[in-house]
């Protein structure tokens, strides 16, 4: 392994800056190393942040936890597990907490992939 | 997010109301709790900082609105028990593993100050894929979850009216089920939480991804509920192996949680970093802490400070502790602090004492009035080696900063063992903490949200497209919970045999017969006392010894919490807990009227009105005279110190010397000790007392008190003279009974 350069080597670059150069340089950087993970965190959802939709519609954690289950099984997390449930309530014309009680209960999942054209083909 | 800092009105309980004098009632509080609801509790800071404040005889200028109802610190007996709230919040951390006793504590530590309640998560939960619904008991802490958040913050309600201040409840949004949580807290009216997604990778080993994709989630949610966060870089110092050397790496750590945080959507002045002064003595910690303190303010000096207390060095020590708890929290007042953190100075012998709650919340209310306004006085110099030591750890972080993007990111740093690393950087003892962004737990529970991918509720996070004929994403259900709190569920308890019913039962004795009490340190009634003692042996025969002695008591389960050798072969002091078995009656007590004093002013302004004269000595024959001088004398708080005058006679004084004497100074009382005490020879006196002033016709002029460690009131009215003062007698306490009696004797007269 190569030698890593000392304190001295690396502070060249930072030695003539003053001290709020080097605040705004300290959180320019840190804007850099943090963006990556904001971006995922945009574009991307998980079993945890599906059921926090969950509970806040109104269902509860031994509800929303084989909900989001069964979304993951069908491949289908993709969709939102908050959408599943309320585009099925439309379909079936029933209250959405009824439609979500159901499927934690293992009923009308097999409407679930016509909800979506580009999945039910 | 035009509801973001909306108006919260406070839950205020309709039905119960405390009493101070009256146990809170448990049973009480877990009624209805079904259809409580405590409104969103957005963070409190202390009300009306910043002003010059008068209290008592002094001008305090980092005060805060003083409470409705508290205990003073003892010291302040001397001050007109003036109780000064610091600016800060006050931090303190409750674990006893049952909630319902954890509420009894939190009433006790708001009494003494503290603002900010936290409570510890049972060991394991952060790896639960879900909430944790019911009351069951935890290990070091307890099972965080809907019924224990509603019941805490329904008596947290009840306790802030109580004493006049609001109170921030706080709690923990880690592990696999983060979002989760955070939204179950602002559900429940949870005003502060630990929320940092490299906890999660660090010291739980969760996937990174999974980690900070959840945090997006839960820091959203957080922000909506205005809540403080407190991130979790003070875990570096208490894991590197020389916590001193970590100094760069720990503002590494502060800033990505601080500045993701603040792209979640949480406002800057909601982001506190929890920071710890890295070392404790015999290092010479102020050095090297302050010029860390003062680097840290100044990169963030947009964010508020947590300052936590240094628990990397701490042993079973209780005084120890204490001490690295009053220098951290110098450096709170030379620098700034927003919340002060407390340590249970008990916290490296067991899981925390009730006692060392309230110790440790007095420490802050202590040391932070002590050095109230110091930094009116005392400059931070930074031309020298502190300014010196400031630049080169705001360098080193950039320096550690600028790796994380050499390599590739952040992701790619932790691969690589960055952080936690022992040397200071950019020096490596390649002996970080590394972890691999396909694995840890939860890893490939990450799925890219689709085109059409929706979720129909308020302060969701990122990606959703919402459909065109709604205005906010829960209008396609009517609204979510956080509009209509009716829509929670809410699950009583999943386990029979573990509950808070069950625990309360085992102890119903104690409901259904108040008059029955036994100590107790954590649980309820749990018989735990400790003895201290000074064992004239070595160390190791002293642990034995003072177990025998223990059982030799009659205490069950002895056991050393701390030993300390005060010469190898002269002394160990030593610290031991037991268990009693059996409860105190307070029926079965005989307990004597309890004697209300006068205020020291309203005596001291009596006698200046009107001069007050006595004669005083230890009758018979008797050779004591320590207990009566510190009745009388200044330098013992005495009653000269109330400008009573005083003739003293000396030890061994002929009862008829001391009543001539007061004759003839024309003395207002006449106090006689004795110590004495076999054959009922102090009341004998007393009663001779009381006939002699009668034979010479003065008894209906002079006021005459009897005193001694054996002495008590009763039976020294009974003896004939107006007032008996026994063990633990002060000099307020007789001045304050001769003014009284002077008065009766004059409205009489």
């Amino acid at each position: 392994m190569a030698e890593r350069k000392s304190f001295e080597e690396r502070r060249q670059h930072l030695a003539k800056m003053t001290d709020e150069e080097l605040f705004q340089y300290f959180w320019e950087l840190t804007d850099k190393v943090v963006e990556p993970m904001v971006q995922e965190g945009r574009e991307n959802t998980t079993p945890a942040v599906e059921r926090s939709v969950l509970l806040r519609m109104g269902f509860s954690s031994l509800e929303a936890a084989p909900i989001v289950n069964g979304v993951m099984e069908r491949g289908l997390m993709g969709k939102g597990c908050g959408n599943i449930i309320w585009r099925l309530s439309k379909k079936l014309d029933m209250p959405y907490r009824e439609v979500g009680v159901g499927l934690a209960n293992g009923k009308y999942w097999d409407e679930v992939p016509g909800l979506f054209a580009e999945v039910a083909q | 997010m035009s509801n973001e800092k909306g108006k919260v009105v406070p839950a205020r309980e309709t039905n119960i109301k405390l009493d101070p004098d009256k146990k809170i009632d448990l049973r009480e509080i877990l009624d209805g709790l079904e259809n409580y609801h405590s409104p969103r509790r957005p963070w409190h800071w202390r009300d009306n900082r910043n002003v010059e404040r008068k209290i008592g005889d002094f001008v305090y200028l980092e005060t805060s609105e003083s409470l409705k109802n508290s205990v003073p610190l003892p010291g302040s007996r001397g001050f007109g028990h003036i109780d000064p709230q610091p600016d800060c919040v006050i931090t303190t951390e409750i674990a006893s593993g049952r909630f319902e006793d954890d509420i009894r504590r939190m009433r006790m530590a708001a009494w003494q100050g503290a603002d900010h309640i936290m409570v510890i998560r049972t060991a394991g939960q952060s790896h639960i894929d879900s909430l944790l619904e019911g009351t069951t008991q935890g290990i070091g802490g307890i099972a965080v979850t809907r019924k224990q958040c509603r019941a805490t913050r329904r008596a947290l309600d009840l306790i802030e009216d109580e004493v006049g201040r609001p109170i921030n409840y706080h709690s923990y949004v880690s592990g696999v089920a983060g979002p989760d949580i955070a939204v179950m807290f602002v559900e429940e009216g949870v005003s502060g939480v630990h929320q940092d997604p490299q906890y999660n990778v660090l010291y739980r080993n969760i996937n990174m991804r999974r980690s900070f994709i959840d945090a997006c989630e839960s820091k959203r949610v957080l922000a909506y509920g205005g809540m403080v966060q407190i991130d979790g870089a003070h875990n570096a110092n208490a894991t590197a192996m020389e916590a001193w050397k970590v100094m760069p790496e720990l503002m590494v750590q502060h800033a990505i949680n601080t500045r993701f945080s603040e792209k979640c959507g949480i406002l800057a002045e909601n982001i506190a970093l929890s920071s710890v002064p890295p070392t404790a003595p015999p290092a010479p910690c102020m050095r090297l802490d302050l010029p860390y303190a003062v680097a840290l303010r100044d990169f963030f000096r947009d964010y508020k400070i947590r300052a936590q207390q240094n628990t990397k060095y701490m042993e079973s020590e209780t005084r120890e502790a204490t001490v690295t708890h009053t220098l951290n929290m110098m450096i709170s007042r030379l620098t700034s602090a927003d919340i002060q953190s407390t340590i249970t100075p008990d916290e490296g012998r067991n899981v925390p004492w009730h006692y060392f709650n309230v110790n440790a919340v007095n420490t802050a209310r202590q040391a932070l009035n002590g050095m109230d306004g110091l930094r009116t006085m005392v400059d931070i110099n930074r031309d020298g080696p502190l300014g010196e030591n400031v630049r080169e750890l705001k360098e080193r972080a950039i320096l550690f900063m600028e790796e994380i993007l050499e390599v590739g990111g952040y992701y790619d740093a932790v691969e690589k063992g960055f952080f936690v690393d022992s040397a200071e950087y950019p020096e490596r003892n390649n002996d970080g903490i590394a972890r691999e962004l396909d694995g840890g737990i939860g890893v490939g529970a990450v799925y890219k949200r689709d085109e059409d991918y929706f979720s129909p509720v308020s302060a969701h996070f990122g990606y959703n497209n919402v459909p065109a004929e709604f205005d906010k994403p829960e209008d396609a259900i009517g609204g979510d919970t956080f509009s209509d709190p009716s829509k929670i569920q809410f699950i009583d308890e999943l386990d029979e045999g573990d509950n808070v019913n069950v625990r309360l039962d085992e102890l119903s004795k104690y409901d259904e017969h108040p008059n029955l009490i036994r100590p107790e340190v954590e649980f309820r009634s749990d018989g735990v006392v400790v003895l201290t003692l000074l064992l004239p042996t070595d160390e190791r025969r002293a642990e034995y010894a003072a177990i025998a002695l223990g059982e030799k008591l009659g205490l069950k389960e002895c056991t050393v919490i701390h030993k300390q050798v005060m010469h190898p072969a002269e002394g160990t002091y030593i610290e031991m807990k037991g268990i009693v078995d059996f409860d105190i009656d307070l029926d079965t007590l005989v307990i004597p009227e309890k004697i209300e004093t006068l205020s020291e002013k309203e005596v001291r302004a009596d006698i200046q009105a009107k001069p007050m004269t006595i004669v005083a000595g230890t009758v018979g024959e008797d050779e004591h005279s320590v207990g009566l001088k510190e009745i009388i004398d200044i330098k013992h708080g005495g009653i000269e110190g109330f400008g009573i005058r005083y003739h003293y006679l000396g030890t061994s004084v002929p009862i008829e010397k001391l009543v001539d004497a007061a004759i003839e100074t024309n003395a207002d009382a006449i106090l006689s000790s004795t110590i004495i005490s076999h054959n009922d020879i102090h009341y004998q006196n007393m009663k001779k007392l009381h006939d002699t002033c009668v034979e010479k016709g003065i008894r209906d002029e002079i006021i005459l008190v009897g005193g001694g460690t054996q002495v008590t009131n009763e039976d020294a009215v009974k003896a004939g003279v107006d007032a008996g003062f026994g063990r633990g007698s002060h000099g307020i306490d007789v001045a304050s009974f001769l003014v009284k009696k002077r008065r009766e004797m004059e409205n009489e007269g």
